[in-house]
C-alpha cells in the first residue's frame, strides 16, 4: 500500500481488500450442503447414465433366460434378475440413462439460448416487438409440454432430434418469461442509460449489461427446466415412446416391467424408478441451492440498516 | 413537568451476534414538545423511534434499557399490554404512506380499525364521528366518497396526512414520526409539517420526530438530538445546537448543510460511520474528527453537561473543527464566448405522447453551471434525459457549440456523444455492479478509440482527480459507499474530457455530508476544466452553494431564470417566491 | 360504481387475448396435420387398401378440397359442437369421447379440491412458522417432491400402497366407463394422490413466499404497529395482498393437471381423455387428438382468464386504475 492510499483512502472503508469480485450465485450455492450433496448424487447418476454400459456383463439386447425371474433363477448368472424379454435387469439399467439425460440436457441448452435471447430481446425493446414476442410464447404456453411432444411424435415418430426440439422449444417460453422478468428490473437501472448514452450497440447492451446481471434468476431456472426436461422426456418414454423400441430406457423399462412388479421380479421397475428419481432431486437439490443463493444475493443488496 | 416520554440505557443488538446497533441512549419529552432526533443514514434513528413501541425488526434484538409511557414500561409489556399501547398511547408515522398503507384496503376502514382496536368512543357512532373529526384535524375531506378511496386514489401528500390521521385518533401521548416528508415536494412537506406542530401542540403529544433533514427539525423542533453510530453525542433546544453546536460532528453538519440564505460553500466530509461490529473503543467519531486526540480513542466520552439543558458526548465540547471554516462563495465567470457551450431552443418534450415539456429555452456557457429547479413532475428529467440523448420524444433545437445535435444518442456522432456527458442520480444503479470500477470508468475512452494502456493511464489519472485513488480500479461498485460510487460515476462522465456535464439530482440519493463533499467536488472540477454545468436538482438551497444560473421549471414552463443571486433573493415570478417560502432554512429558523 | 367501466374492459381484452391464443392454436394444429408425410385416408386402411377405396375414404373427409376450406369446415364444426369422426373408432368423437372427459374432469375435480386447500395450509403456516423445525422439514420434504416425475410417484405409490409393501388399494382403476369413476372411489385414491404430491409444493412454495413478503411488508409492520390483534393482522392485512401470485400459480396448476391426466391414466389404466389421446396418438387418429388438443388449450386459456379476473378482484389499484 502506497501512503497516498493511506491519506486519501476513507477511513471508514477497509483498504486491505482490494479487489473482491462479488460473489457469483454459483460460489454461494456451493457453501450450502444441498447444494453439494446435490452435484454429488447428479454427477453419480450421470455417470452411470454415460459410462455405465461399459461395465454392463451382457450386451443389451441380451437374452440371460424367460421374462421376469428372479436372480438365482435365470439362466445366465444376474444380479437382480431378468426383466421383459428375459433381458438382464441389471445391463439394461446400466444401459438405459443415457438417451434420457443426453436428451434432456440437449432440450434445456436449446431452451436457455433461445429462451434468454428471446427473453432479452423482449424486455429491453418493450412496445410492440415485446408484445409480438410475448403473445407468440403465450400460445405455446397453451400446449402443456406433453402434449406438445405428442402431437409431433404423433405426426413424425419419436425420434432422438424431434424429441430434443419439441421439448426444447417448448421450455423456450419459460425460460423466456422468467429472463424477461428479471432483465425489465435491470433494464431501468441507469448503468444501462449510461452505456445507451456512450453509443452502446444493442447486442453489446444485452451481452455486457443485461446478461451478467440476470445471471442468478437465469440459473436457478434453468437448473428447474433440467429436471422438468428429464420427467418429461422419461414420461414419453413411459408413455411408450422411444427412439428405438428395443433399445433400454429407464422410462421405457418402468412401463414394460410392470407385469414383473405382480409377479417374481420387481427390479426392472424399482431400479429405474430409483434412478430417476435420485436424478431429478438431485438437480432439485441443485436448483435449490442456487435459488437460496440467488434470494440471498438481492437480499443483501438493500445493504442498509 | 413530567416527561410523556422517557428512554433510559437503551441497548439494541444485532440478533445472534450481540454487536451494539444503539448503545446508552437517553432521551426524555414533555408533553407538547417536539424533539428532533437527527442523524445519517444507518445511525440507527430508525430503530430508535420503533423501539418506542417496544418493536425491533427482523434480525434486530431489544437488548436493554427502560422505554417509559407514562407508567407503561413499553420494553417490559407482554403482548396483550403492548399491543393495547400501540396505536393508543403511542402511534408511529412511517417514512413511506406509500407502502405503510394496505392496498387493498379503503382509508375509511383503516382509520376506524385503529379505533376498533382499542375500542376508543365506545360505540360504532361515536367512532365514525372521530374519524370525521380528525380528518379535518389532518385537513382532509371527510366526504364519504373521500373515506371510500383506496390509497392509490390519493396523492403522496394525502397519504400521508392519512398516516398522521391514524395516528392522531386515538389521542395518544406520544407520537413517533420517522421522516415523513422525505418523498413528497417542499410546498406539501411545508403543510404537512405545520399540521404536525399544531397537532402536537393542541392536543399536548410528546413527538420524537426521525429526520436527517437539519432544516426540517430546526424549523419544527423545540430540542435536538443528534446521533452517529448508535449513540446520541449532544442534545439541546434546537435554537442553541443550531447557533453553537458543541460537538464537531455535530458541526460538521451544520456546515454540510445547503442553505440558500448564507453566502458560504457547503464543507463536507470524507468517510463513513462506522456500523454495528466496527465500532472501535473509543469515540466512534474520532477516526474523522481532526480534534481527536489519545483520550478520544481510549473510551467513549461521558455525557456531560454544556450548558443549560445541554448535554454532549466529546471531552472537547465547543472547540471549532479547522476544516468546517465557512468560506465566502467567489464564482470566478470565465470570458463569454461567441457560441454557448450548450444551447436548448423552443424544446418541447413529451411522455408516450403527452407533452410534459413547453418550449423551454436555455443555454449554458463554458466554466458556467446552470441549476434547473423544480419540484417532481415539473419535466427537468425529462428535459436533462432529452439533452444527453436519453429520451427522444422530443421537437426543437439542442446544439452543442455550433453542431445541432440529433434526437437520441444513438443517433449522434461518437465524437458528439462523448462531449455531452451525464451523471445520474442513483450511484447505487448507474455503475455496472459486475464491471470494475476501471472498465466501468474506461469505457468512454475505449469507445473513443483510445489504447487499452493509454486508457488505464488516464483512469487512473481521473480517479485522482475524484479524490480516489488509483487502486480504486480493480474494485467493484458494491465494495464503495454512496459518496465514493458517485466519485466513480463522475470520473467515468469526465474522463473522456467531455464540455457539458449534465448532473441529474446527483446528490439526492447521498447524506449531507457525502453532498457537501461532492457538491464541493464538483465545483472544483467545473473551475478546473472549464466544464459547462446543467445542474437538475430539487434542492432549491444547494443552488446558492454551486449555481451561477438558475431557470425554474413548473408544470414543463420555464416560469424564471437569471443569476443565481437575484432569482433567490429577488424572485419575481409567484412560483419561485413561494418555492422559496415553503423551503425550510436553518439560518432563517435560529434567527426567530 | 365507475370502476366497473374499468374491469369490464379488462375482462374483454383478457378474453380477446385467450380467443386470440386459441385461434393461432388452432391453425398450429391444424397447420400440423397437412404437414403429414403421409395420406391420412391412406394411413386410416392401412397399406393394402386399393385405390377405390382410398379416393372415396377422400372424399369422404374432405380431403380434395383447398386446405382453408378443410380448415374453415373443421372450425365450424369444432365451434357448432360436432367435431367430426374418429378416423379409427369410425363414430363421432363426441361420443367416442364424452365419457372419458367426464372421468379425466373428475380426477381433475378431485386433485384439486385436496390439492388446494392443503397447498394453502402448508404454505401459510410455513410462512408464519418461517426458519423453524417444521418450515425446515416441509420445504424439504417438498423439494424432494417438487423434483419427482409424476409418474414416478405413480409408481412409488403403487409399489408401496398396493402390489410390495401393503395391499391396501387397487394399483390399477377398474371403473365401468359409463357408470362414473365415482362408482369405484377407492380406484381414485392412488391416481388422486400422485396429482396431488406433483402439485402440492409448487402451490405452497408460492403460497409460502407470497406470504412471506407480505408479512414483511410496511403496512403489515404499521398494523402491528397500530395495535392490531394477530388475527387481524393475518386475515385483513396479509392474507387478502398475499392472494394474486396463489391463483396465478393454482391457475396454472389445473393446466399442469390437465396435462398431468395423461401420465397419470396411462399408469393406473384409468379410462379418460389421457388414455384416448395415447392411443389416438399411437394410431394417427388425427381429428380426435386436434378436438382433445385444443379441449387442453381451451383449460388452460380459461383457468388463467379466471385467475387473471380473480386476482384483479382482491386487488383495489387493478381494479380501479384499469386503462
Amino acid at each position: 500500500m502506497t501512503a497516498a492510499d493511506v491519506t486519501a483512502a476513507d477511513p471508514g472503508t477497509t483498504p486491505e481488500v482490494a479487489s473482491r469480485k462479488p460473489p457469483g450465485v454459483i460460489r454461494v450455492a456451493y457453501r450450502m450442503w444441498r447444494t453439494r450433496v446435490g452435484t454429488l448424487i447428479v454427477a453419480l447418476l450421470a455417470a452411470i447414465a454415460l459410462f455405465g454400459h461399459l461395465i454392463a456383463p451382457y450386451g443389451e439386447r441380451d437374452a440371460v433366460g424367460l421374462p421376469f425371474t428372479p436372480a438365482g433363477k435365470t439362466r445366465k448368472h444376474t444380479i437382480f434378475g431378468s426383466a421383459k424379454v428375459g433381458h438382464d435387469v441389471w445391463t439394461r439399467f446400466l444401459y438405459g440413462g443415457k438417451p434420457i439425460l443426453i436428451a434432456a440436457v440437449l432440450a434445456t441448452v436449446l431452451a436457455l439460448v433461445l429462451g434468454t435471447l428471446v427473453g432479452l430481446v423482449a424486455a429491453y425493446n418493450r412496445g410492440k416487438l415485446d408484445d409480438v414476442l410475448m403473445r407468440t410464447m403465450d400460445v405455446i404456453l397453451a400446449l402443456p409440454q406433453i402434449i406438445s411432444a405428442l402431437i409431433v411424435i404423433s405426426m413424425f415418430g419419436a425420434t432422438t432430434i424431434l424429441i430434443i426440439l419439441t421439448v426444447g422449444i417448448s421450455t423456450v417460453p419459460r425460460i423466456a418469461r422468467v429472463t424477461r422478468g428479471a432483465a425489465i428490473s435491470v433494464v431501468e437501472r441507469d448503468f444501462v442509460a449510461a452505456a445507451e448514452s456512450l453509443g452502446e450497440s444493442r447486442f453489446r447492451i444485452l451481452r455486457s449489461e443485461l446478461l451478467p446481471n440476470i445471471a442468478a434468476p437465469l440459473l436457478v431456472e434453468a437448473n428447474l427446466r433440467l429436471t422438468f426436461s428429464i420427467g418429461l422426456i422419461s414420461g414419453i418414454a413411459f408413455l411408450g415412446f422411444t427412439p428405438d423400441p428395443g433399445a433400454a430406457n429407464w422410462g421405457l423399462m418402468i412401463n414394460e416391467n410392470r407385469q414383473g412388479v405382480l409377479g417374481q421380479n420387481p427390479w426392472g421397475v424399482i431400479l429405474p424408478v430409483i434412478a430417476i428419481a435420485m436424478l431429478t432431486i438431485g438437480t432439485g437439490l441443485v436448483g435449490d441451492g442456487l435459488s437460496r443463493a440467488a434470494a440471498g444475493i438481492d437480499r443483501s443488496k438493500g445493504g442498509d440498516l | 413537568m413530567d416527561n410523556a416520554l422517557t428512554i433510559t440505557n437503551l441497548r439494541i443488538e444485532v440478533a445472534g451476534s450481540g454487536f451494539d446497533i444503539i448503545d446508552d441512549v437517553n432521551l426524555r419529552i414533555a408533553p407538547g414538545e417536539v424533539l428532533g432526533l437527527v442523524g445519517e443514514s444507518g445511525s440507527g434513528k430508525t430503530t430508535v423511534g420503533l423501539a418506542v413501541l417496544g418493536h425491533a425488526r427482523r434480525g434486530v434484538k431489544l437488548a436493554g434499557g427502560d422505554v417509559m409511557i407514562g407508567d407503561a414500561a413499553m420494553l417490559a409489556l407482554g403482548d396483550v399490554a403492548l399491543r393495547q399501547a400501540r396505536g393508543r398511547l403511542v402511534t408511529y408515522v412511517p417514512q413511506d404512506p406509500s407502502t405503510a398503507l394496505n392496498p387493498a384496503l379503503r382509508i375509511q376502514k383503516q382509520l376506524i380499525e385503529v379505533l376498533e382496536f382499542h375500542n376508543f368512543g365506545g360505540s360504532d357512532k361515536a367512532r365514525q364521528e372521530r374519524v370525521v373529526q380528525v380528518m379535518s384535524e389532518v385537513l382532509l375531506p371527510s366526504t364519504p366518497e373521500f373515506l371510500r378511496r383506496y390509497p392509490h386514489q390519493l396523492s403522496g401528500g394525502q397519504q400521508q396526512r392519512v398516516g398522521l390521521a391514524m395516528a392522531f385518533a386515538c389521542r395518544p401521548s406520544v407520537i413517533v414520526l420517522d421522516e415523513p416528508t422525505t418523498g413528497l415536494d417542499v410546498s406539501t412537506q411545508a403543510h404537512v409539517l405545520a399540521t404536525v406542530r399544531d397537532l402536537c401542540r393542541a392536543h399536548k403529544v410528546a413527538a420524537l420526530y426521525v429526520t436527517h433533514d437539519l432544516a426540517v427539525v430546526a424549523n419544527l423542533a423545540d430540542r435536538v438530538a443528534v446521533m452517529y453510530a448508535g449513540r446520541i453525542v449532544e442534545q439541546g433546544t434546537a435554537a442553541e445546537l443550531f447557533f453553537n453546536p458543541s460537538h464537531p460532528y455535530t458541526r460538521h453538519l451544520i456546515a454540510a448543510a445547503p442553505d440558500m440564505s448564507t453566502d458560504r460553500e457547503m464543507v463536507g466530509l470524507r468517510g463513513r460511520a462506522p456500523g454495528p461490529g466496527r465500532r472501535p473503543v473509543g469515540c466512534s467519531f474520532a477516526p474523522r474528527c481532526e480534534l481527536a486526540t489519545a483520550d478520544c480513542r481510549a473510551e467513549f466520552p461521558a455525557e456531560r453537561e454544556a450548558g443549560p439543558g445541554r448535554l454532549v458526548r466529546c471531552i472537547r465540547p465547543f472547540e471549532i473543527p479547522q476544516s468546517t471554516q465557512h468560506v465566502a462563495v467567489h464564482s470566478s465567470p470565465i470570458a463569454a464566448s461567441a457560441t454557448h457551450a450548450l444551447m436548448v431552443r423552443d424544446v418541447c418534450a413529451s411522455y408516450t405522447g403527452h407533452e410534459v415539456v413547453h418550449n423551454v429555452d436555455l443555454h449554458v456557457d463554458r466554466g458556467e453551471c446552470l441549476a434547473l429547479v423544480g419540484e417532481s413532475g415539473s419535466g427537468k428529467t425529462t428535459l436533462s434525459r432529452s439533452i444527453g440523448g436519453l429520451h427522444r420524444e422530443w421537437t426543437g433545437e439542442i446544439s452543442l457549440g455550433s453542431e445541432r445535435l440529433a434526437r437520441s444518442a444513438r443517433d449522434r456522432s461518437t465524437a458528439q456523444r462523448l462531449r455531452i456527458q451525464y451523471v445520474f442520480q442513483n450511484p447505487y444503479s448507474s455503475l455496472q455492479p459486475r464491471r470494475t470500477v476501471g472498465d466501468s470508468v474506461a469505457r468512454p475512452l475505449i469507445i473513443g478509440g483510445v489504447g487499452k494502456t493509454e486508457a488505464n493511464r488516464k483512469v487512473g489519472e481521473m480517479l485522482e482527480r475524484v479524490a480516489l485513488t488509483a487502486s480504486y480500479a480493480n474494485r467493484f461498485p458494491d465494495q464503495l459507499s454512496g459518496g465514493e460510487r458517485q466519485r466513480v460515476a463522475i470520473a467515468r462522465a469526465l474522463v473522456s474530457r467531455p464540455e457539458v456535464l449534465v448532473c441529474d439530482e446527483v446528490t439526492s440519493a447521498l447524506d449531507v455530508l457525502v453532498q457537501a463533499s461532492i457538491v464541493e467536488l464538483l465545483s472544483e472540477l467545473r473551475r478546473d476544466l472549464g466544464l459547462a454545468m446543467l445542474f437538475v436538482t430539487h434542492n432549491l438551497p444547494l443552488v446558492a452553494s454551486i449555481a451561477d444560473q438558475v431557470a425554474v421549471l413548473a408544470d414543463g414552463k420555464l416560469v424564471e431564470s437569471g443569476p443565481t443571486e437575484k432569482v433567490l433573493r429577488h424572485p419575481e415570478a409567484e412560483y419561485t417566491k413561494r418555492l422559496i417560502a415553503d423551503t425550510p432554512q436553518i439560518a432563517a429558523a435560529v434567527e426567530t | 360504481m365507475s370502476n366497473n367501466r374499468g374491469v369490464i374492459r379488462f375482462i374483454a381484452r383478457r378474453l380477446a387475448l385467450g380467443l386470440f391464443t386459441l385461434f393461432v392454436v388452432s391453425l398450429v394444429v391444424f397447420a400440423a396435420t397437412q404437414l403429414l408425410p403421409s395420406d391420412p385416408a391412406q394411413a386410416i386402411l392401412g397399406r393394402d387398401a386399393n385405390a377405390v377405396s382410398v379416393a372415396a375414404l377422400r372424399t369422404k373427409l374432405g380431403l380434395n378440397h383447398t386446405a382453408f376450406y378443410q380448415y374453415t369446415h373443421w372450425l365450424k364444426g369444432m365451434l357448432s359442437g360436432n367435431p367430426g369422426d374418429s378416423f379409427n373408432a369410425q363414430i363421432p368423437i363426441l361420443s367416442y369421447i364424452s365419457d372419458r372427459v367426464v372421468n379425466s374432469l373428475f380426477l381433475l375435480f378431485l386433485a384439486s379440491v385436496v390439492s388446494i386447500p392443503m397447498s394453502l395450509w402448508f404454505g401459510a403456516y410455513s410462512a408464519r412458522k418461517r426458519d423453524t423445525l417444521f418450515d425446515n422439514v416441509t420445504s424439504n420434504t417438498m423439494l424432494a417432491l417438487a423434483s419427482l416425475p409424476e409418474f414416478v410417484v405413480g409408481i412409488i405409490l403403487v409399489l408401496v400402497f398396493s402390489l410390495r409393501v401393503w395391499h391396501l388399494l387397487p394399483a390399477v382403476s377398474t371403473i365401468d366407463i359409463h357408470k362414473g369413476p365415482w362408482s369405484d372411489m377407492k380406484g381414485m385414491v392412488l391416481p388422486t394422490a400422485t396429482l396431488v404430491i406433483g402439485a402440492v409444493p409448487y402451490i405452497s412454495r408460492v403460497v409460502r413466499a407470497s406470504m412471506i413478503e407480505v408479512l414483511e411488508s410496511d403496512y403489515v409492520e404499521m398494523a402491528r404497529l397500530k395495535g392490531a390483534p394477530e388475527k387481524v393482522v393475518l386475515w385483513r392485512h396479509a392474507l387478502p395482498n398475499a392472494l394474486g401470485p396463489v391463483f396465478q400459480v393454482i391457475a396454472l396448476n389445473i393446466a399442469y393437471f390437465a396435462a398431468g391426466v395423461i401420465v397419470v391414466e396411462a399408469l393406473f389404466n384409468y379410462q379418460g381423455i389421457g388414455g384416448a389421446l395415447r392411443d389416438s396418438v399411437r394410431v394417427r387418429d388425427i381429428p380426435v387428438i386436434q378436438f382433445l388438443v385444443m379441449v387442453l388449450a381451451a383449460v388452460y386459456v380459461v383457468t388463467n382468464l379466471a385467475a387473471d379476473l380473480a386476482t384483479v378482484l382482491v386487488t383495489p389499484r387493478l381494479r380501479t386504475r384499469m386503462r
